[in-house]
């Protein structure tokens, strides 16, 4: 299983999600990606993008105000 | 068995794509939803910075139509190429900077394009003929199927039986019967459509879906253009014209003056990027300030800032001045009284 970070501090939804999708373009089914953000709406928009196009939210955390969201690549 | 017909339908996030492509699901049709980010939108964003907008938390709703539908949504960022639309927009502005149908035209534009190179097979608007006076009269709609390239690709279900065909009638692909002929500004038909297709709870955006529709947001593009002496934008420009009080009390100069904490977090993100000021003898809030002041000028700008904190009826405050390299000193300034602050100053 392959694991990246995707940097997305400082980006305004829809750009964190515009980002995520992109970077899950280049990843295969199974691997994991962390994306670490700074606008709260994340917490709402990346879970449903991927429940939309079928990928797997691991975990979502906050600390510091900063939001993290861990999915799996789905098939 | 015919082959499964593949169609993408342009999702703003508001009542009427929704139930354009609703419609075309209906006749078995695969459809997989396209939501273009201009930099304009008005999804998140200034929700996400705003305090005051977090007791509700803001969803996207292109997100919210497509998982309602039950589709993929692919959003695109056209951030540098929808640059030349605002900048020269061939067809002009609407009532405020929205250049609605050079905007059209590049959306569909870029829809065709995804379709070649995804395989698929027309495109679906929400368009309905007469609800925007600009873009959506009946006269317009030609142009925009032409000037895109989609041509006949181009399907509008709300209105096409008021429509020429297009390929996807003529081929059988979809029953023109089943599609509908609604015009004009009333949400009548489409209120009564959704509810039969049982969506509750939808966005209704009042001004259009974006940004340049609003008069005061297009006066801050407007003074941005004029000030910098040419029409041209970085992503960040668009982002702080959302954000904050303007005060532009000289042509080299404009002063963002948070409204709110939330305000206050987001532009501090901008620190390293513009001089900032905030007033350390009394709370009040956090200022950037854009252009080229000078010594004097930095002056006029602490005493506006000094305004806008609590110690305003103070015989004296201290204002931090902080450069982008992270260099701080404070000057010791009056607060500018009410009838000092000229009216023609907030943008
Ligand atoms: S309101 Fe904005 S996004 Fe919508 S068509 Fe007009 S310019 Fe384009």
């Amino acid at each position: 299983m392959h694991k990246e970070t995707l940097n997305a501090r400082r980006l305004l939804c829809p750009l964190p999600v515009i980002r995520t999708q992109d970077k899950v373009k280049q990843l295969k089914a199974g691997d994991q990606l962390e994306v670490i953000c700074t606008d709260p709406g994340v917490m709402q928009d990346i879970p449903a993008w991927c429940r939309i196009n079928g990928h797997k939210v691991l975990e979502t955390t906050s600390r510091n105000h900063e939001y993290i969201i861990i999915l799996e690549v789905g098939a | 068995m015919s082959k499964q017909r593949k169609a993408v339908a342009l999702i703003s996030g508001g009542l009427d794509s929704m139930l354009a492509a609703k419609t075309v699901m209906e006749q078995g049709v695969h459809v997989e939803g396209i939501n273009f980010f201009t930099g304009f939108c008005v999804e998140g964003h200034t929700h996400a910075i705003r305090e005051k907008d977090k007791a509700k938390p803001k969803r996207n709703n292109s997100l919210w139509v497509a998982e309602q539908l039950g589709i993929k949504l692919h959003i695109v960022d056209v951030i540098e190429e929808y640059k030349n639309v605002l900048i020269n927009p061939k067809h002009g502005y609407g009532s405020h900077m929205n250049p609605c149908l050079d905007c059209k035209i590049f959306m569909v534009n870029k829809a065709k394009q995804w379709i070649v190179e995804n395989d698929f097979d027309f495109i679906i608007t929400g368009e309905v003929i007469g609800q925007r006076p600009m873009s959506q009269s009946k006269s317009k709609m030609p142009i925009v199927a032409k000037q895109s390239g989609a041509d006949d690709l181009l399907l509008r279900p709300l209105c096409a039986k008021n429509l020429p065909l297009t390929l996807p009638e003529l081929e059988g692909w979809v029953d023109r019967e089943k599609l509908h002929d609604i015009t004009g500004r009333s949400r009548k038909p489409q209120m009564a459509m959704a509810e039969q297709f049982g969506f509750d709870d939808y966005a209704q955006p009042a001004g259009g879906c974006c940004f340049l529709t609003d008069k005061y947001y297009s006066a801050k593009l407007v003074d941005l253009w004029k000030s910098q002496g040419s029409k041209d934008y970085e992503l960040d420009d668009v982002m702080l014209l959302k954000v904050g009080r303007h005060i532009r009390p000289q042509a080299n100069f404009k002063l963002i003056v948070a409204r709110e904490e939330g305000e206050g977090r987001f532009l501090h993100g901008y620190k390293k990027d513009f001089i900032s000021m905030n007033c350390s003898s009394h709370p009040g809030p956090l200022v950037l300030l854009d252009g080229s002041p000078s010594a004097e000028d930095l002056y006029l700008a602490a005493r506006i800032t000094a305004r806008y904190s609590q110690g305003r009826d103070a015989e004296q405050v201290d204002i931090i001045v902080a450069n982008p390299d992270g260099s701080e000193r404070t000057l010791q300034v009056k607060p500018l009284k009410k009838e000092e602050m000229l009216k023609e100053w907030h943008i």
